[in-house]
């Protein structure tokens, strides 16, 4: 699939066969298995998959706290499979964020520089730097434990960005933040990414903030990448069944329901936000598909209403709809109704196997 | 008001308006154990060290004198040299103790496989429950320089005498080193490791500037017991020591026949813990013990 506007052509990581088994014996668990991966440079990569998929395996591999079993991990086009972390050229942003307690943020922020024996004046001119950076100017000299959890985050971020790594890697950086913050962190690192320039890596289990974030997005599902398109890629068309499901809401037709509708069969998916709700006896256009079907709940979202609607054919869609003023049918539950969408709006999933 | 509750009159609803009661019925049985059997003896120690004995009858005279003191510090007399001997037994005790169990902790907390820890905890903690007498024994059978089992296995024993005292004494205390400082690494979240190696750190660095400092607490809970233990031994110094005698020893010796100077001896002894209390709070590992 072709990308939109590529970023660069120089590769920052490359994994080629990648694997990792935990464990000996009869209890061995493949955490990754087989995953080829270019990431580019200057790029905000998203590797996006639910707990247990891989993903934060992936990345312990490129920052050099796991060995992979099999495969290898090349940097810059260096070859550092076997290479342990002080010596490589990324820097990582915990999830728990791994601030050392005993240290301030000060030190904290000029621990990376100090191993590295940067002079003192010169050391200090970059944490303020990077303090600055992440608005934390003023507090320089307090504890880790007298921070607030976006706070300790932003030294987290300083502390790596400090280093000026080639690539950035964040495990989850946003997970113990509230909503609120977490949103507002979301469009913080994305503006500091562009800043800097540096490939930032970013895992996460939550699709919206990976949609909203990234340039690409990896999806990863039992230890294998599924997909790496652009976010508007995996979102419209997915790859596979299991990223229609994860990126989004699952709205699939399959088989009968399929043949029925769109007239082949197959598995096709709709967004739910495409589809519009009319009265039971309404009739497709020009350009449409249309099935009849009866509302089971009506779930009020604030923004917007879902609906459930048990198809007659079989199965059920699910119909997300703009509460605005004039926003057209509102069934109650257990109405009938005819769900219409546009046939552009369909992605045929047994099309792209 | 509803039925449901208990009637006001009860015991829990009295308790529950009183708090100064709660507290009282709380601590009534600890706190008495405590002030008569720790704190009256203690005090009665201490004014007994003021106290002196008739050269003729050796009866108790209740008069204040600080003559046993001044006996003690005399540089003419064998009592201070005996108590610098004890504090250098106490402290390479703990520093043999310290520099055994940071690397045996740190195997046992981020090395081995996590299901053999409980079984090295257990092998490290097992000598614990052998009878003290029976070690100390067998460490006397083994170090006697004429025939022992190290002098016929390695053709080389300490004899008896204060390096032998620290042997001893740092095999019977090693593992309320080793307990403290275990549990210590164990709380040292993975994360910080990575996150220091992460920045460039090697593995000795990372241990002098992360897991080092933040263990210190945990190491220094345990010197307050390795410390404080060696401080007040005399067995083990009587069946292994030689010529070479500690405090605990001088008490032995003399609280029989001079007790108001074994008093004072033994105040020397609680002074020299309540001095290492004090420079130790000041590092805040007290909050560890």
């Amino acid at each position: 699939m072709p990308r939109e506007e590529p970023l660069s052509d120089a590769i920052a990581v490359q994994l080629r066969g990648v694997s990792k088994t935990f464990g000996r014996g009869d209890d061995t668990v493949a955490a990754v298995r087989d995953v080829d991966l270019d990431v580019l440079d200057g790029e905000f990569l998203t590797l996006l998959g639910p707990s247990g998929s891989g993903k934060t395996t992936v990345l312990r591999m490129i920052a050099g706290f796991e060995l992979p079993t099999a495969g290898t991990v090349e940097l810059a086009g260096r070859d550092v499979t076997d290479v342990p972390p002080f010596d490589r050229d990324v820097n990582t942003v915990f999830q728990d964020y791994a601030l050392f307690p005993h240290m301030t943020v000060q030190q904290n922020v000029e621990y990376g520089l100090k191993v590295k024996r940067v002079p003192k004046a010169d050391r200090q001119a970059r944490a303020a730097e990077a303090l600055a950076q992440v608005q934390l100017a003023g507090y320089a000299n307090r504890r880790p434990h007298q921070l607030s959890g976006g706070q300790r985050q932003r030294v987290a971020l300083a502390r790596a960005l400090v280093n000026r790594p080639k690539v950035l890697l964040l495990d989850e950086p946003l997970g113990a933040l509230d909503l609120k913050l977490r949103e507002q962190m979301q469009v913080e690192l994305k503006h500091i990414q562009r800043l800097v320039g540096i490939t930032f890596i970013f895992v996460t289990h939550d699709q919206e903030e990976a949609l909203t974030m990234s340039d690409r997005i990896a999806v990863f599902d039992s230890g294998r990448i599924e997909q790496v398109g652009t976010p508007e890629e995996v979102y419209e068309k997915p790859g596979t069944e299991f990223v229609a499901g994860f990126v989004g809401t699952s709205n699939l037709l399959r088989d009968a329901a399929a043949e029925s509708v769109v007239g082949r069969p197959g598995i096709v998916s709709i967004r739910p936000e495409k589809i519009r709700l009319a009265e039971a006896a309404a009739a497709p256009g020009d350009g449409e598909h249309g099935v009849a079907g009866t509302v089971r709940e009506v779930i009020y979202l604030g923004t917007g209403t879902r609906f459930v609607v048990d198809l007659d054919v079989g199965g059920s869609l699910v119909v997300l709809q703009q509460n605005l003023h004039d926003r057209g049918l509102h069934p109650r539950s257990e109405q009938p109704v005819t769900l219409l969408w546009r046939t552009s709006d369909e992605y045929d999933l047994s099309r792209s196997e | 008001m509803t039925t449901t509750e208990a009637p006001a009159g009860s015991p829990a609803a009295f308790l529950y308006r009183h708090p100064r009661a709660r507290l009282t019925g709380l601590l009534a049985l600890p706190m008495t154990w405590l002030v008569l059997l720790y704190l009256v003896p203690i005090v009665l120690l201490f004014v007994t060290a003021f106290w002196t004995t008739d050269s003729f009858t050796g009866n108790l005279q209740r008069t204040f004198t600080l003559e046993n003191f001044a006996r003690v510090l005399d540089p003419s007399q064998p009592f201070l040299t005996t108590a610098l001997r004890t504090l250098a037994v106490a402290v390479s005790v703990t520093v043999v103790s310290i520099i055994l169990a940071v690397p045996l902790s740190l195997f046992l907390a981020k090395i081995a496989q996590p299901r053999w820890r409980p079984l090295l905890v257990a092998l490290v903690v097992t000598p614990l429950w052998a009878s003290y007498l029976v070690k100390v024994y067998a460490w006397r059978t083994m170090l006697n320089p004429e025939g022992g089992f190290l002098e016929s296995t390695l053709g080389f024993s300490t004899g008896y005498g204060w390096v032998a005292v620290v042997v001893v004494l740092t095999y019977l205390w090693l593992p309320y080193m080793v307990l403290p400082v275990y549990v210590g690494m164990q709380n040292v979240p993975p994360s910080l490791l990575d996150a220091s190696s992460d920045l460039g750190a090697r593995s000795w660095r990372t241990f002098r500037s992360v897991l080092l400092p933040l263990v210190k607490p945990a190491i220094i809970a345990g010197s307050v017991f390795t410390f404080s233990l060696s401080l007040g031994d005399y067995i083990t110094v009587q069946l292994v020591g030689g010529k070479a005698q500690m405090l605990g020893n001088v008490v032995y010796g003399t609280f029989a026949t001079d007790l108001p100077f074994a008093a004072a001896i033994a105040s020397l002894t609680v002074l020299i813990m309540i001095g290492y209390l004090a420079a130790i709070s000041r590092t805040g590992a007290l909050e560890n013990l």
